[in-house]
């Protein structure tokens, strides 16, 4: 009945770092958590931060971590090298349920496409089919195409704001065409919020259930601090999310409106 | 079935469940939320004048035996609280709640609880005792006689102002003390002397110092933080007992209370109410609701008809 567990980090050397594309790293450790597709780690990058990371690959061997630079924190981690230790605790969160009976559209928005990759790894396992869309700004922002290409039961569709790449347009466009071509079972999507209500409300329209991954503002990523409480209902992104059905997420109002800062003040999107 | 409702300082509660100040508290949604998996009552996260920026992550962290944190009461300040926290609360309000005020300044605290007194909460709890604050000597209010009576009179003489000649709008001042003192007792009856209405006892321990021996560094970023959860609760069940032999005034027992015989055993210690912040770790938000049915059940066990039978009951 009450919980014994233990959240202090672990200190983990980074094993290997590929670079995805200018401003995205995958690092790999030596490491599992054994988490599930969808969940997330709290990374600590020693004498900096430490931030929230969906993962990218859990295979109970190694643990994959795609991080895209985006402020301070990520910034001093991109100057870490193989063989420097950070500290990783996890993995917190809900996770995508996948059957093997699923036929998954899965939607992925610029790095969103990481946590996604996820997702199909597990669905080839067991043996379930994947329309997997993804979509960017442009093609050198396109993320994990080449790894997708390279699982047997997935069939990739892109699309670039710019052409520049796959089909011209968003990527809810591509979703539109593949929920009339294919009997999607259920639709998972990753990526920015306006995206991702677009998606859920696609899915709606074509009777698909929807599971969306919703990013806050968190500091513990375990459910005590409150900092990732979402307005509506005031569930935590972090223990109710990141994976939330998209009956439950059309409860929050914040959804798609406005985030808040570490000290909890509202911006909009 | 026992009548497990309380009154605290003329403020009535469906049970003795309180969140304590610091967790789940940033929006008046999480607030609620908490009152929905049971809560008896509400205690915001504490509110500076001015937006306050904490510490950088790890703030957090816990084991089965203890907690530690060292968040840096963040907050959005007093503008936040009056522009959303308290009027979404507030509307159909669920459950008391109760404003938990900051400041570095004893100035500070007089100005504060004059402007949260108008945003009508049922409490004012003032945190005289959190590690990050620190007077000129570079302790906490609550470690010294003087301070905590300087506090507690300076926001019991800004309250008054703001009173209104009926005594009903009078907002019941508690001051949330600290442990790390040899005389809590002591400090208790300073502030009782000075006017405060009750109590909320006890803050975080320490702080102390947790190592990552791989990383040879502090696992927190302010190195040091204050320590909750169940080591803690034999301590704070004495300072309760302290507090309430020295004052007999009302008090809010918090300190690594977990489960319903937890809360009955602070309660014999003489709490009124029952504060629990560590307690979701271990049990999440539906722990609120699962310690007050704890405390229920242990009363029609025991015979016990209102929870008036076992408060203070071991003086």
């Amino acid at each position: 009945m009450i919980k014994t567990f233990n959240t202090r980090p672990v200190a983990i050397a980074i094993k290997k770092i590929v670079k995805e594309n200018e401003y995205t790293n995958t690092y790999i450790f030596d490491y599992t958590l054994h988490s599930k597709p969808g969940q997330f780690i709290m990374m600590w990058i020693p004498g900096v931060d430490e931030k929230p990371f969906s993962v990218a690959l859990d295979d109970h061997n190694e643990l994959w971590i795609t991080v895209c630079k985006v402020g301070p924190a990520t910034e001093e981690l991109f100057k870490l090298k193989v063989g420097d230790k950070v500290g990783i605790r996890g993995p917190f969160g809900t996770s995508y349920n996948i059957e093997k009976d699923d036929h998954l559209a899965l939607v992925a928005g610029g790095y969103g496409a990481a946590p996604m990759y996820f997702v199909a790894h597990e669905a080839g396992k067991i043996g379930a089919k994947v329309e997997f869309l993804v979509g960017a700004r442009s093609e050198e922002y396109l993320l994990y195409t080449q790894k997708i290409l390279g699982l047997g039961n997935v069939n990739l569709h892109i699309s670039t704001d710019d052409g520049s790449a796959g089909k011209k347009g968003f990527v809810t466009e591509l979703l539109k065409d593949v929920m009339k071509k294919e009997k999607i079972t259920k639709v998972f999507t990753c990526g920015p919020e306006i995206m991702m209500k677009f998606v859920g409300e696609i899915a709606e329209d074509n009777g698909a259930e929807c599971f969306l991954s919703v990013e806050k503002y968190m500091k513990c990523g375990f459910g005590v601090c409150g900092q990732c409480a979402i307005d509506g209902t005031g569930v935590l992104a972090c223990k109710s999310g990141p994976v939330m059905n998209w009956k439950k997420v059309k409860e929050l109002s914040e959804f798609g409106k406005y985030h808040r800062d570490a000290q909890g003040k509202k911006h909009n999107y | 079935m026992a009548d497990i409702s309380v009154d605290f300082c003329g403020v009535k509660f469906r049970n003795p469940t309180v969140l304590a100040s610091g967790v789940l508290g940033v929006t008046a949604a999480s607030l609620r939320n908490v009152v929905k998996n049971g809560a008896g009552g509400v205690t915001t996260k504490s509110i500076w004048l001015e937006e306050h920026v904490g510490h950088k992550n790890p703030t957090m962290f816990g084991t089965e035996h203890y907690f530690m944190n060292a968040v840096g009461l963040s907050d959005g300040g007093f503008e936040k609280a009056k522009e959303e926290t308290f009027p979404e609360y507030l509307k159909d309000k669920p459950a008391p709640i109760i404003a938990n005020i900051v400041a570095a300044k004893i100035e500070d605290f007089g100005e504060l609880a004059e402007k949260i007194s108008s945003l009508n909460p049922d409490i004012i709890e003032v945190n005289i005792s959190c590690p990050n604050v620190e007077d000129e000597f570079g302790k906490p209010f609550a470690c010294s006689l003087v301070d905590a009576a300087s506090v507690t009179k300076a926001v019991k003489e800004a309250v008054a102002i703001t009173k209104e000649v009926d005594e009903e709008t009078h907002k019941p001042i508690i001051i949330k003390l600290s442990p790390n003192v040899p005389n809590i007792g002591e400090i208790a009856k300073a502030c009782a002397d000075s006017g405060a209405d009750g109590f909320c006892a006890v803050n975080t321990l320490g702080p102390g110092l947790a190592i990552d021996i791989d990383l040879r560094r502090p696992i927190l970023s302010n190195k040091v933080g204050g320590i909750s959860g169940p080591a803690i609760k034999p301590f704070a069940v004495k300072c309760v007992s302290d507090i309430y032999k020295a004052t007999g005034l009302p008090i809010i027992g918090t300190g690594g209370i977990l489960t319903g015989e937890d809360a009955i055993e602070i309660m014999m210690a003489g709490a009124r109410l029952v504060g629990m912040g560590t307690m979701v770790y271990y049990r999440e938000v539906e722990g609120f609701g699962l310690v007050a049915k704890e405390i229920e059940e242990w009363c029609d066990k025991n015979g016990v008809k209102n929870l008036e039978e076992i408060i203070g009951c071991i003086e």
